[in-house]
């Protein structure tokens, strides 16, 4: 898991409920190029369901997601 | 963007209650969000959510209708324990503190996203609500037939 990613964007989603930390990174990522990195921050609980499942049904990918106070999240754009 | 079929989610939007709304704009913004196309027809109570904030109405009853009936997205009344107001008051209150997005805000992110807004003419015409009292994001004014055409290419249908 050492792999260096390059992270294209950073995201701060801190204090967003459902569904706008979804919807903040659905509009982000139209600004990224297919293959690149957001890293975004969230608080919300909600998010370590929903971004998996927004990945899913994007079609994009999630790098990975860290759980704390502070959740941190990587998804890559496929599309 | 890609040449793969995007898949479709279509919402009736019946009621114009606060919590319903709520409901129905957050389904439109995740759907979209993922990437669907997705179409929201409102009709009756519903249409509430596309009203500017102005009166309504030509006939007598149409107009009475607008006076009881009035307002924009904002004066949406929840449900349960609307209280003539005090409801909405407390509620407003309560998402704001928990800093939950606003009807207004979600229908913004929702057009932002390409959710497409259309109108029931038939309740357009009943309710005395022309198109040019509804906000201008507003895709079209259409009828059943034209959700039905929708719907049955939709992934996900929802009446709310």
């Amino acid at each position: 898991m050492s792999e260096n990613i390059t992270i294209a964007m950073t995201l701060d989603l801190k204090g967003l409920l459902c569904p706008m930390p979804v919807v903040k990174l659905a509009q982000a990522i139209k600004n990224v190029e297919i293959g690149d990195v957001i890293e975004a921050s969230a608080t919300d609980p909600g998010v370590l369901a929903d971004i998996p499942a927004w990945a899913n049904t994007s079609g994009n990918e999630l790098v990975s997601i860290d759980q704390g106070e502070v959740i941190v999240f990587r998804v890559r754009r496929l599309k | 963007m890609s040449e793969e079929k995007r898949k479709k989610a279509s919402l009736v939007v019946f009621s114009g209650d606060m919590d319903k709304l709520f409901g129905a704009f957050i389904i439109a913004t995740s759907a979209a969000a993922a990437n669907m196309d997705v179409t929201m027809f409102f009709t009756f109570w519903g249409l509430r959510a596309l009203k500017k904030k102005v009166r309504t109405g030509k006939s007598l009853f149409g107009r009475m209708l607008g006076m009881m009936y009035g307002g924009d997205i904002l004066r949406a009344t929840p449900s349960k324990m609307s209280f003539f107001g005090i409801g909405r008051w407390m509620f407003k209150k309560m998402m704001k503190a928990k800093n939950v997005a606003s009807l207004p805000e979600l229908r913004e992110a929702a057009i932002d996203l390409g959710v497409k807004l259309y109108g029931c003419q038939m309740s357009m015409d009943v309710m005395e609500i022309p198109r040019e009292k509804m906000i201008d994001e507003v895709t079209d004014c259409v009828g059943a037939a034209f959700y039905v055409d929708q719907a049955q290419q939709s992934e996900i249908s929802l009446f709310i």
